[in-house]
């Protein structure tokens, strides 16, 4: 039974490491700049894209067709030869097969840029909007971002193989002083739990170890007084939503071994990250971490049989129950500043 | 005689009556075979044919409804006399002529069913409606062809099934305008079941994880069956959303739940997802109950297999047809469709290709396109040459009774479409069955329903 249950811990930690890192940018957004930020989906399915284009620029081939052999329907076989390989030889092999984690490189740029067009071209002219009208309008510029990758990707899934080093299970029993093949777990959302605390780590580090971190903190806590200290804060605000990009993009770039990626994925995500934000308490950063972990772990525990025997399709609602339960508890959340949501 | 004597010459009779049948319209029947004074939903009336093409470009299923696709518009250019023919060469009897059908070119519009019924059923509505589709065909979810079938039933149109696998379909939902040549869960089941009892012995523990809609239902009552009366244990059946993506949260339980054996009730995207993840989660390295842990997919494809990449060697599952079987249908298919796209087509691909082929041979030898006498020449029709040898459409339930192919996932796959070994045909009578056991009625082929 403890393997069980540990189990399903490590599978809430992965999990939440998803919705974690996704709320974290949705919080940073909103606590900042004070919008609803309903595009913050579709810039982890950007991201995801970021790590496709980079596998599709690695696996460019050449074709050519060999007259000696046939293919099963009778035609001059086609021989394709990766254009990379031909160039750089074994490092071109080794690029191809860690293509995921390099193209975290492209990712950083790409995504801040996005976020900062995404801020200054539209969601800048929203800040004194009501937020029904920011919804509305982020929501739209999600589903023109969605259209645009389905018209250049296509609209099916894209695998994205992990590096080979990275394939099958870590054997986490014999870590722990017990038998071989006890309780074993894949590698790679290993890895995607450790990459997620980096960057949650690398992210409040900044806020809380640096300068500009120093303001964007006062700028949240109160605006205004730090406007008329001379501070640019609008700018520090739209850096913010450039960093907040980035969080997400990276968050859909190492999920792409877990989950082949297609124009849709962002929206399967975002419904769940409001939850998490609501549940975490709405601005408040910490809260959007622990409330990613604690509903991912709370949703793999429901997917235990023993849970399901007791309570059929509980796994399937065990988030919304949660929040709802919140919501009529304590209306700001778990880590939630007094007032926010709150009548 | 009385008429002649009033002066009414025969040469007066014979000239009047010729007069009349002209002047009426009714000449141009006479001398037309099987010509049906019906009205019916659609009748063309110019020389062109349309059907409705029902298939899912995107969702779970988006790959092989892709491949269906390119299916139809060969099997189209066929119809129309275009390329080198492909099946129409070999089926027997057949009654083509590589002129349309009926002397009418044959021409397709086409619809994304997204793999979601309600979809599904509007497009296949705007297709017969808008777009005057006179047959509607496609696939690849059973609860789509179930949802589109009924509503063919409703409007008087003929619904050749694509790539759908549940009993249900020609079983408790089977309709009397709906046909369907692709083979069924419980057919797989029976396939199936010795090969696993002979590979993995009679003590096993078999956890499923089913798609939650009928397809899933049914192929997960089929394997219990045949597993369990190998001796097997079924700890568990788990139901996941069709389209999950993530099935870690239904793997983990997997690991510690006893099973040795993990049936994977999945397809398209689902069971690529499915089991990429438990060979992550290290299942197939695993051993348990002092045996090899094993996957079964009980409902295979080459675009699955190709898709799920060297996860899939060495795993047990049936298909309905595979292109390097060496019979002649399959290698004309087989030559066809490659030439045309450069790699060889699906089972889905040459279940739509052959019933647009089966659809159109039987209006053929209707003479007709009134659907209740196409009806009657599909029903109980014997026909060969399509790649399934000797092959029954069985009138009391419109399921084609044919072999099914036990296959198993290439361990030393020569290309990227050598992915499946064919491991047994199993003979069309080893998986026939009463029809009477999964119920349904398929109700009346007349009066037409109006569209």
């Amino acid at each position: 039974m403890f393997e069980a249950i540990f189990l399903q811990f490590l599978n809430g930690l992965d999990k939440g490491s998803a919705y974690a890192l996704i709320a974290l940018g949705l919080t940073l957004v909103f606590g900042t700049l004070g919008v609803v930020n309903f595009a913050h989906g579709a810039l982890f399915m950007l991201g995801a894209f970021c790590a496709v284009l980079f596998r599709q620029l690695l696996t460019l081939e050449t074709v050519t067709i060999d007259p000696t052999q046939l293919s099963p329907w009778g035609a001059p076989l086609e021989v394709r030869a990766p254009l990379v390989q031909a160039w750089f030889g074994d490092f071109g092999a080794v690029l191809v097969n860690y293509s995921v984690p390099f193209s975290i490189i492209l990712t950083i740029p790409v995504m801040l840029v996005v976020g900062i067009a995404f801020e200054r071209g539209i969601i800048k002219h929203f800040y004194k909007r009501p937020h029904a009208e920011q919804i509305l309008v982020t929501f739209g510029l999600a589903i023109v971002a969605q259209e645009i990758i389905k018209s250049i990707f296509g609209a099916n899934p894209i695998p994205q193989p992990m590096p080979e080093a990275a394939r099958g299970a870590a054997d986490i029993g014999i870590w722990l002083g017990m038998q071989a093949n006890v309780i074993t777990y894949p590698i790679w959302r290993l890895i995607y739990f450790l990459f997620a605390g980096v960057i949650i780590g690398g992210v409040f580090a900044f806020l809380q170890f640096t300068t500009f971190g120093m303001v964007v903190r006062a700028g949240m806590a109160d605006r205004e007084t730090v406007g008329l200290l001379g501070i640019n804060i609008d700018r520090r605000f739209t850096i913010m939503f450039g960093l907040a990009s980035v969080v997400a993009g990276l968050a859909g770039v190492m999920y792409t071994p877990l989950l082949p990626p297609n124009y849709h994925m962002g929206m399967d995500f975002l419904v769940l990250s409001f939850v998490v934000v609501v549940v975490g308490g709405m601005g408040s950063l910490p809260g959007a971490v622990a409330a990613g972990f604690l509903l991912g772990i709370l949703q793999s525990f429901a997917s235990m049989t023993q849970v399901k025997a007791i309570v059929p399709g509980i796994d399937q609602v065990i988030i919304y129950l949660v929040a709802v339960i919140i919501l009529l508890v304590r209306p700001r959340g778990l880590m939630g500043r007094r007032g926010v949501m709150e009548a | 005689m009385t008429l002649l004597k009033r002066g009414l010459s025969r040469r007066r009779v014979l000239q009047t009556g010729m007069a009349g049948i002209v002047g009426t319209g009714v000449a141009p029947l006479m001398f037309t075979k099987g010509a049906w004074a019906q009205e019916f939903c659609n009748n063309p009336t110019g020389d062109t044919i349309t059907i409705g093409l029902n298939v899912p470009l995107t969702g779970a299923y988006a790959e092989e409804g892709a491949d269906e696709l390119r299916a139809y518009e060969l099997a189209v250019k066929h119809l129309n006399g275009e390329g080198d023919g492909g099946l129409l060469n070999v089926l027997q009897p057949s009654a083509l002529k590589g002129n349309g059908i009926l002397g009418k070119k044959v021409a397709f519009v086409t619809s994304d069913s997204q793999t979601k019924a309600d979809v599904a059923r509007a497009g296949a509505t705007r297709m017969i409606e808008r777009d005057g589709a006179l047959m509607i065909t496609g696939g690849s979810s059973s609860g789509v062809a179930v949802a589109v079938q009924g509503l063919c039933q409703e409007m008087g149109v003929l619904f050749m099934a694509g790539l759908t696998h549940s009993n249900d379909t020609t079983g408790k939902d089977k309709k009397r305008y709906g046909f369907r040549h692709f083979f069924n869960a419980y057919q797989s089941g029976v396939a199936l079941g010795p090969v696993l009892g002979q590979e993995y012995g009679k003590d096993r523990k078999a956890y499923h994880l089913t798609a939650d809609y009928t397809w899933g239902w049914t192929q997960e009552e089929s394997m219990k069956n045949a597993t369990e009366a190998l001796g097997w244990e079924t700890v568990a059946a788990v139901r996941t959303p069709l389209g999950a993506g993530d099935f870690s949260q239904f793997l983990t339980p997997v690991l510690n739940s006893g099973a040795d054996v993990l049936i994977l009730n999945h397809y398209g995207n689902d069971m690529i997802n499915s089991l990429t993840q438990a060979v992550q989660f290290g299942m197939r390295d695993r051993e348990v109950n002092g045996k090899q842990f094993q996957i079964v997919v009980p409902l295979f494809s080459e675009l699955m297999a190709k898709g799920a990449g060297a996860n899939i060697k060495g795993i047990f599952g049936t298909s309905n047809w595979h292109w390097n079987l060496q019979d002649a249908g399959t290698k004309a298919f087989t030559k066809s469709f490659g030439a045309e796209y450069g790699a060889p087509p699906s089972q889905a691909a040459h279940t739509c290709y052959v019933q647009t082929l089966l659809y159109a041979d039987a209006c053929e030898r209707a003479g007709t396109f009134y659907p209740p006498e196409v009806i009657k020449a599909l029903e109980g029709h014997e026909f060969d040459g399509m790649g399934n040898g000797p092959t029954l459409y069985r009138a009391a339930d419109h399921q084609c009774m044919k072999s099914v192919l036990v296959v198993r996932g290439n361990e030393n796959p020569t290309s990227e479409y050598d992915v499946l070994n064919v491991v047994q045909e199993v003979s069309r009578d080893a998986v026939d069955y009463d029809p009477a056991i999964f119920g349904g009625d398929l109700g009346p082929a007349e009066p037409v329903p109006m569209c």
